[in-house]
């Protein structure tokens, strides 16, 4: 394709009710409408969704790989941030 | 699909004549999707770009499961030993009776936009009727690919709408489009004498009620479109009752070449 070519997406799913979007990958599209249509055919073939979200990927900022170590490794030794100290009730799924 | 024991009752009251009647007509929706279906599946691996490449294979699947539904029936409606393989393979291009529309070739992506438009327009609230068939098989099969059909609809409008008010390019691509495929696209809504027949016992729907809802779609799309609606065209007929365009010889050349090749060879 030409300099006409189309804006990179990043799509989320949905697997059923109650769970988060999960990235599942990246789609070529004109704009949103054509986006979750191309989402529909392409990722959700195999019953993996009831749900899509689709964004453009120059709208999703990351972080800088360099900085991984000022971002991270700081949370090291904390393990008290942890929620590990409590017994979860049976009944609680999804955690 | 699997015959439920209440439907084999429905299948037996029908007398010999009306069974026969009604196994022409399923053989006709069964054709009717399987070209469709082959058509669109010729795309694979050819598409403009590779999502639209996935959607076209999508929808030719799903034609497809609407076929194997349709030809089971109807081998069950004739009560030989033909299975579905053999409706689907081993018939001579007169026994096709699917409308002249969808044998109509690929050519680019706005030929067969417009093609796929003025199918599921028809597709769609024929199967809406169909639904509410007292025959259970026919209302199950519908039942189960009208969601589908809805999808294809979505595809194929949305697509009308982006390539006719589009660039200049798929404005006239489209629009040539339109002009060689709209003579066929009568064909679908003007019963013929067998579908007047099976439309007066009620089991399958009146064409013209369909009408209304078909328009007001199709209007409202080529509005969006900026697209003028054709006026005037004489209609093209005859692929009901297997008089065909020289299109469908090639498919079926190349649909049936294995089993005529190699008569029952399996995967």
């Amino acid at each position: 394709m030409t300099q006409s070519e189309w804006p990179l997406w990043e799509v989320f799913i949905r697997s059923k009710q109650g769970l988060d979007h999960k990235h599942v990958g990246s789609l070529h599209a004109a704009d949103a409408t054509m986006a979750i249509q191309n989402a529909r055919d392409v990722y959700t073939r195999r019953l993996e969704g009831i749900s899509i979200w689709v964004v453009e990927s120059k709208h999703v900022h990351a972080s800088n790989p360099d900085d991984a170590e000022a971002f991270y490794d700081p949370a090291n030794d904390k393990v008290y941030r942890h929620p590990t100290f409590y017994q979860v009730p049976d009944s609680i799924k999804h955690m | 699909m699997q015959v439920a024991p209440s439907e084999t009752v429905a299948l037996n009251s029908y007398s010999p004549e009306l069974r026969q009647q009604l196994f022409q007509y399923v053989l006709q929706l069964a054709d009717t999707s399987l070209i469709l279906g082959h058509r669109l599946s010729e795309w694979c691996g050819h598409g403009p770009i590779l999502e639209q490449d996935l959607a076209m294979a999508n929808i030719a699947l799903d034609l497809l499961g609407e076929t194997r539904s349709l030809y089971q029936y109807a081998a069950e409606l004739e009560g030989q030993d033909r299975t579905e393989d053999d409706l689907a393979f081993l018939r001579l291009a007169v026994e096709y009776k699917n409308p002249l529309l969808v044998e109509q070739p690929n050519g680019d992506f706005g030929d067969t936009v417009a093609r796929q438009f003025l199918f599921d327009n028809f597709h769609y609230h024929f199967l809406l009727q169909l639904k509410a068939s007292p025959d259970e098989r026919l209302a199950a099969i519908a039942e189960k690919a009208v969601k589908e059909a809805a999808y294809h609809l979505k595809w194929s409008s949305e697509w009308m709408i982006r390539l006719g008010d589009g660039t200049e390019e798929s404005r006239q691509r489209l629009d040539k489009a339109l002009g060689n495929l709209w003579r066929y696209s009568g064909e679908l809504t003007t019963p013929t004498a067998a579908e007047k027949a099976l439309q007066a016992t009620g089991i399958i729907p009146d064409y013209a009620g369909l009408l209304p809802k078909m328009e007001a779609h199709l209007n409202h799309v080529f509005q969006e479109a900026t697209l003028p609606v054709p006026q005037g065209v004489f209609m093209m007929t005859g692929g009901k009752e297997g008089r065909h365009t020289e299109h469908l010889g090639y498919i079926l050349a190349e649909l049936q070449y294995m089993q005529r090749t190699y008569p029952g060879m399996r995967w």
